[in-house]
Formats: C-alpha cells, sequence, structure tokens
C-alpha cells in the first residue's frame, strides 16, 4: 500500500525526535523499574498512555502511593497544554479518516512540532501524518524497553537519573520564558508553588499549586474581559 | 501493587492523557476564538512547567528549620539545575542541557560528593 519511500521520508523527519525519544525513554523505563514497576507495565505504559512528562510524573504518583482521582486530575492538569495543541489541528486533521484517532492518540509534543513545521502542500497529507506519529511513538517505546530491560537485569548504577525529569521541566520553563516574555506566569507559578510546599502536605502540593494558580489566572482574565452584562448597563 | 490495580492506574493516566488530545476535537471546535481559552492557552502551560520545577526542587529545604539542612541530595539537585539552565542559555539544545545536567547530578549523588 505505502513505498518504502513514503517511510523513509517519514523516517529522516522522525531522526532529531528518535535522537531525544530513545535516551528519555530509557531514562523512563529504568526509573520504572527503579520504583518497582514490573518491565511489562513500563511498557504497557508507552503503549497507552504515551506523555513523556506524563508517564514521569505517573511513576512519581505511583512510587508514593496517590489516590486515583489525584492522578486523573494531576495528570489532566499536566496535559492541559495538549488541550491547545488540538485547537490549531482542528481544520488540518479533517478527513484523515481511519487514521483520525491515532493521529490525536500520538499527538505530543514533538509531533506537533514535527507536524506543524511540514511544508504547506503537505499539510494535508494525513498519511505522512500517520506515519510520523508512528515512527515517533516507536522511537519511545523501544527506548523504554530498553531501558526497562537494562534496569532490570544489570547492575547499572542509576542513582540519581530521576533528575532527567527535573532537568525536562527546567528546560521546558526557560522554553516557554523565551516564547512568551513575560512575568506573570511565572510569578504566579512562584507564589502558589512556594505557598503551596509552606503550607500543603507533600501529596497535595501540585494539585494545591497548580488548582491555586488556575483561579489566579481566571481572576486575572475576570479583570481584564469585565463580563458583557456590566458593559451593556447604560 | 496487586496486576488489577496496576492495570487500573494506567487505563486512568491512559484515559486522561488522551482527554486532553482530544477534547478540543469533540467539544471545542466552535469555541477556539474565546477570549477565556486564549487567555489560558497562553498563560496556563508557562505556569504548570515553573510549577513543575518548584515541586521537582521541593526536597532542598534549607529554611524549613529556620537554618542551612538541606535534605542530602538538596545541594547536588540545585547546582545540577544551574548546569541545566546554563547548558541551555548557551547551546539552547534540549537533549544537551537533560543529559548534561543529569549526568553532574548522577555523579554527584553517587560519589556522595557535597559542598
Amino acid at each position: 500500500m505505502s513505498s518504502p519511500n513514503a517511510w523513509r521520508e517519514a523516517g529522516t523527519l522522525t531522526v532529531p525526535v528518535m535522537f531525544g525519544y530513545l535516551p528519555l525513554g530509557a531514562a523512563f523505563g529504568i526509573l520504572a523499574i527503579e520504583v518497582g514497576i514490573p518491565v511489562w507495565a513500563a511498557l504497557l505504559m508507552s503503549l497507552a498512555i504515551y506523555a513523556g512528562a506524563g508517564q514521569f510524573l505517573a511513576v512519581a504518583l505511583l512510587a508514593a502511593g496517590a489516590g486515583l482521582v489525584e492522578v486523573a486530575v494531576a495528570t489532566l492538569m499536566l496535559n492541559s497544554r495538549h488541550l491547545f495543541y488540538g485547537l490549531s489541528l482542528l481544520k488540518r486533521f479533517q478527513g484523515a479518516g481511519w487514521r483520525k484517532p491515532y493521529l490525536i492518540f500520538s499527538l505530543t509534543d514533538e509531533t506537533y512540532s514535527l507536524l506543524t513545521t511540514l511544508p504547506p502542500e503537505r499539510a494535508r497529507d494525513h498519511a505522512l501524518a500517520f506515519r510520523i506519529g508512528l515512527l515517533n511513538q516507536a522511537w519511545w517505546v523501544l527506548g523504554s524497553l530498553a531501558g526497562a530491560l537494562i534496569g532490570s537485569t544489570l547492575a547499572f548504577d542509576s542513582r540519581g537519573i530521576e533528575f532527567a525529569l527535573t532537568a525536562l521541566f527546567i528546560v521546558l520553563t526557560l522554553e516557554q520564558a523565551r516564547r512568551l516574555r513575560q512575568a506573570l506566569p511565572f510569578v504566579i507559578a512562584l507564589a502558589t508553588g512556594l505557598g503551596a510546599l509552606l503550607l500543603l502536605p507533600d501529596r497535595h502540593l501540585l494539585l494545591g499549586a497548580i488548582g491555586a494558580a488556575s483561579l489566579v489566572l481566571l481572576a486575572h482574565y475576570r479583570r481584564k474581559h469585565p463580563s458583557r452584562t456590566q458593559e451593556s448597563r447604560p | 501493587m496487586s496486576h488489577a490495580s496496576l492495570l487500573l492506574f494506567i487505563a486512568v493516566c491512559a484515559l486522561a492523557t488522551f482527554a486532553t488530545r482530544v477534547i478540543p476535537f469533540v467539544a471545542l471546535a466552535r469555541q477556539a476564538e474565546h477570549p477565556l481559552i486564549l487567555h489560558l492557552g497562553r498563560y496556563l502551560p508557562p505556569t504548570v512547567m515553573m510549577i513543575l520545577v518548584i515541586y521537582a526542587l521541593r526536597d532542598f529545604r534549607p529554611l524549613a528549620e529556620g537554618q542551612l539542612n538541606a535534605s542530602a541530595t538538596g545541594w547536588p539537585m540545585i547546582l545540577a539545575s544551574l548546569a541545566v539552565v546554563l547548558l541551555h542559555l548557551w547551546r539552547r539544545n534540549p537533549l544537551l542541557s537533560i543529559i548534561g545536567g543529569t549526568a553532574a547530578y548522577m555523579a554527584m549523588v553517587q560519589l556522595g560528593w557535597s559542598p
């Protein structure tokens, strides 16, 4: 159905992602084994969840014994940025047919970046988008499997590898700051984050801080956009 | 942890992750330009990222007892974080920043070195 050339084109496009996903996936696999998650479950997580930071968070929550509601809310909050990826791809994924569910499922930061930087004449090529998504997930799954196997069989001293998660978040924060060039979200995050650190027990820290920050952003929005009823008052 | 509860845990993570990806396609198709959506889309991701950094560094609590009593991994954590920031400002290569910082942290923790 699809020629080897078509796969080669997608493969070339995903090379930068491969260099990121293989080691990061391996870090996930090693970390998962470290906290006592079996190999099959680590592999299943990369197949069924397929989210970089989300899977690291899942491991941390699993290790901390967090409840299912907390896990669901924390995952929703962490991945809330994906909501806004979808908004900009609504038109582009129209008419993708049977490929559409997988295109949506496999929408990671990196796949989104690749798809949105395709030349305009390839933008509606759903078969190409599907191959890119599938190959990216293949790199991630392969990396996770390698990490899980190394972590469980070799006497590899991996103490401290969990810092890869902290480093990932620092890099993403720097990239966000570079793009936005506004202090507001970082001031809000510092205030709510440090406040939660002082006031809340460890297991409610993340939820409390993100919840409080969302409320502050909502209040900020309402100050900037007074409701229409007020505006239309005579 | 039993297999059943582990499977349940993974299912919840998978559904919550898929939900964030699919919701705009089923629900927000006509609301894409709503100012509140644009407002949150602009400010929520950087806010969440910064909170995650604070969360990841929470074990470094120098002022918890009113004195410098960071945990065993506290200072390596802060130094490795600085390495990530400097590497990223210098080369802006995410992979280099992450691997460099993590290698520095692993070396400090495994060699038991702390200022």
